[in-house]
């Protein structure tokens, strides 16, 4: 069978500045991986090329054995890749609920008619919709804000409801941001927790992006270090953590917590 | 001040329906006294608009009018609205029983059952209602792109006019024995009941040409749009102008009075109902997620590029929708009506009711119509009148009046004589 995605010499350039270089990537299902390097490295930019947000120069990328590469971004999310964004990219006018309803939006199949009329399908599957937004509200602990704003909610709630829309895709893989960037020392606990959870009762694969060194020491069963677009290292945490190219690359010149 | 407030609480336990009958009995009493009255207060007839024409006339007029304003309106909305409130809340609560869409229906029937005795008064005040509804449908449809997508089009305008040649074109073609098209094709009798067709027709036709400003200002990121939009509208504008098989600048005249006010009420609420619909439902939601952040959307599997389109083509159907309207209200349209003035009019309706609510837009369209019917008299005055209100409002409350609010019908009609309970709001 296919691995769940698989990314084969991936490579782009951004003008004359090559920005991922020879990118491989294999994740089963369940699998959670972890990509950590220098700031500016191209982790993002790895992230971007694979949801769609740019099509990569060279290279091919599949999920579940299933083309992706040139899909639009809307297409590959709906095929089950979910994300959130290093600089939380929420609607700001909307409230909490709101946003997780909305991330149902491929899921719908009631159509405009259904919208403009409010047919019996359209109302039984907004219906669905909500509860299973209140479920998700629920898990990540945010369910007493779902009527907010959420300009107004505390920075690790935000990131909170943004891993919740991410989740209300129903995604098999799901791809984080840094998600604990900004975060104080108690709400990167939680973090870690909600994660797990996450993973234990969604079954879902994850792929992160992590400064933090003990929160990806924690998660991930397979850690890549990335840096200047190049894997200069690439297995469990273990042998990361004591790989001398790593230390001198980036855990020398960064500060590790 | 706290006078005053305590003024106003004294009307706060009165439900809706208590209002509808309050207003039911004045509508009444200016219907059998209202030349009466006027007579006695040496008013020359019933005041259309509440008495403003006559104000803004013969200012000695002024205590004359407020008197009869009191005695017709104020007085009994007021105090029967106060004495039967008991009763209004015990038909509140039995209708709140009921099926919301029932309840609804009765109360839209009630609305329009006083504003029908209202506006046979004279005629003027039936035309001044007509007109006002169709600027609420067209405000309402441009607040789904402007406010609800969030972006900036010029050319509702210019979608009214297809809407109102292309119904206008059909009735005079195919239901009347004119000098443009010679006689009727089908039977006279057949128009009021294909009318419906025929509006829809026109909205069809004001969608297909939205795909003209739609297409190339959404394939490219960028502000395009208030400046493609603003061109359509000037486009459609010429092109009609230099049709003389539309009669040129001259326009059409002539349109059967299909338009009655029932027509053009149903018409308004069958907008109201669906635009609500959708803009509460997930796919209406997704027009508020492209306009906050797009690359968010689009990672959260919504098709913006469709969504944009759809949107921007749903819009324009309404305003082809309330352009058929509006040549069939005045029966006579010329392509000088579907300019610049216009597009500020519904623009000035939409920002001043409030971005991303039909409330606001509901409220917008009607105090800009009646007052910009009120201050007539006033001629050019009354084109720096109203656009300082409306500075006034952007600087207040920068989205309009009443923005972000969605229209929530359970709470307007709830019963109101008790706390409310907890999460009501
Ligand atoms: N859209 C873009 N156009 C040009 N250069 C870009 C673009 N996005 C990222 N880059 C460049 O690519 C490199 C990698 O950036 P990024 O992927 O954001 O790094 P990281 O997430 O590892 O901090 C940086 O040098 C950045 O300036
Ligand atoms: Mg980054």
């Amino acid at each position: 069978m296919a691995p769940l995605l698989e990314v084969k010499d991936m490579t782009h350039y951004f003008g004359g500045l090559r920005a991922v270089n020879n990118f491989n990537l294999t994740i089963e299902p369940g699998q959670i991986n972890g990509l950590i390097g220098p700031n500016g490295a191209g982790k993002t930019t790895v992230f971007n090329l694979i949801t769609g947000v740019y099509t990569p120069t060279e290279g091919s990328i599949s999920l579940e054995g299933q083309n992706i590469k040139g899909l639009e971004i809307h297409e590959i999310a709906s095929m089950g890749l979910g994300r959130t964004f290093q600089n939380l990219l929420l609607w700001r006018h909307m409230n909490v609920l709101d946003h997780i309803r909305m991330a149902h939006y491929s899921q719908l199949d009631y159509g405009l008619f259904g919208a403009f009329f409010g047919t019996r399908k359209s109302r039984r599957e907004e219906k669905a919709v909500i509860e299973n937004s209140y479920k998700l509200l629920e898990i990540f602990d945010i369910s007493q804000f779902a009527d907010h704003i959420v300009g107004n909610l505390p920075y690790g709630a935000q990131r909170r409801v943004e891993m919740a829309r991410a989740m209300a895709t129903n995604p098999k893989i799901l791809f984080l941001d840094e998600p604990t960037a900004g975060m104080t020392p108690d709400e990167l606990i939680r973090m870690i927790e909600i994660i797990r959870q996450v993973h234990r009762d969604f079954g879902v694969a994850i792929f992160l992006i992590e400064h933090r060194m003990k929160f990806v020491m924690e998660l991930c069963e397979s850690i890549q270090t990335l840096v200047f677009g190049e894997v200069i290292a690439e297995g469990p945490p273990e042998e990361i953590q004591n790989n001398p190219k790593v230390i001198e690359a980036y855990l020398g010149k960064e500060d590790v917590h | 001040m706290d006078k005053i407030k305590n003024f106003f609480r004294m009307f706060s336990n009165i439900p809706l329906a208590g209002w509808l009958m309050g207003s039911f009995v004045a509508v009444l009493m200016e219907y059998y006294l209202g030349d009466a009255i006027s007579y006695y207060l040496y008013l020359p007839k019933i005041p259309v608009l509440f008495g403003a024409l006559f104000i803004l006339k013969e200012p000695i007029m002024i205590p004359s009018v407020l008197a009869y304003d009191l005695i017709i309106y104020a007085l009994p909305i007021l105090l029967l609205g106060k004495l039967l409130a008991p009763f209004a809340n015990a038909l509140a609560r039995m209708l709140e029983k009921i099926p919301l869409s029932l309840a609804t229906l009765i109360y839209i029937v009630a609305i329009y059952g006083i504003l029908h005795l209202w506006a046979g008064i004279n005629d003027y005040r039936v035309l001044v209602v007509k007109l006002t509804m169709v600027s609420i449908i067209l405000t309402i449809s441009l607040n789904i792109i402007n406010g609800y997508q969030g972006e900036f089009s010029c050319s509702h305008p210019g979608f009214m006019a297809l809407g109102a040649y292309t119904s206008s074109t059909l009735t005079l073609l195919l239901f009347t024995d004119d000098k443009m098209f010679g006689d009727a094709l089908l039977p006279a009798a057949l128009g009021p009941w294909l009318f419906p067709f025929v509006l829809i027709a026109g909205g069809a036709v004001a969608a297909i040409g939205s795909l003209a400003v739609a297409i190339p200002s959404f394939r490219t990121r960028g502000d395009y749009l208030a400046i493609i939009s603003l061109a359509f509208m000037f486009i459609v504008k010429s092109a009609v102008e230099n049709m003389e098989i539309l009669g040129g600048p001259r326009g059409m005249s002539s349109q059967p009075a299909y338009a009655t006010l029932p027509v053009v009420f149903a018409w308004m609420a069958l907008c109201v109902w669906i635009i609500h619909n959708f803009t509460t439902s997930i796919m209406g939601k997704a027009l508020n997620a492209v306009r906050d952040n797009e690359a968010a959307a689009n990672s959260m599997t919504v098709n913006t590029r469709k969504t944009k389109v759809t949107a921007f083509m749903f819009g324009a159907f309404w305003a082809g929708v309330a352009g058929g309207l509006f040549a069939h209200v005045l029966r006579y349209v010329n392509p000088g009506t579907f300019g610049i003035q216009k597009l500020a009019e519904i623009l000035a309706m939409v920002y001043f009711g409030g971005l991303n609510s039909i409330y606001g837009s509901i409220v917008g369209a009607v105090s800009i119509s009646v007052l910009g019917e009120a201050l007539r008299p006033l001629e050019l005055w009354k084109w720096i009148i109203i656009p300082l209100i409306l500075i006034l409002v952007m600087i207040f409350r920068p989205h309009g009046l009443i923005s972000f609010t969605e229209l929530n019908v359970k709470n307007i009609i709830r019963p109101r004589d008790k706390k409310l309970s907890k999460g009501v709001e």
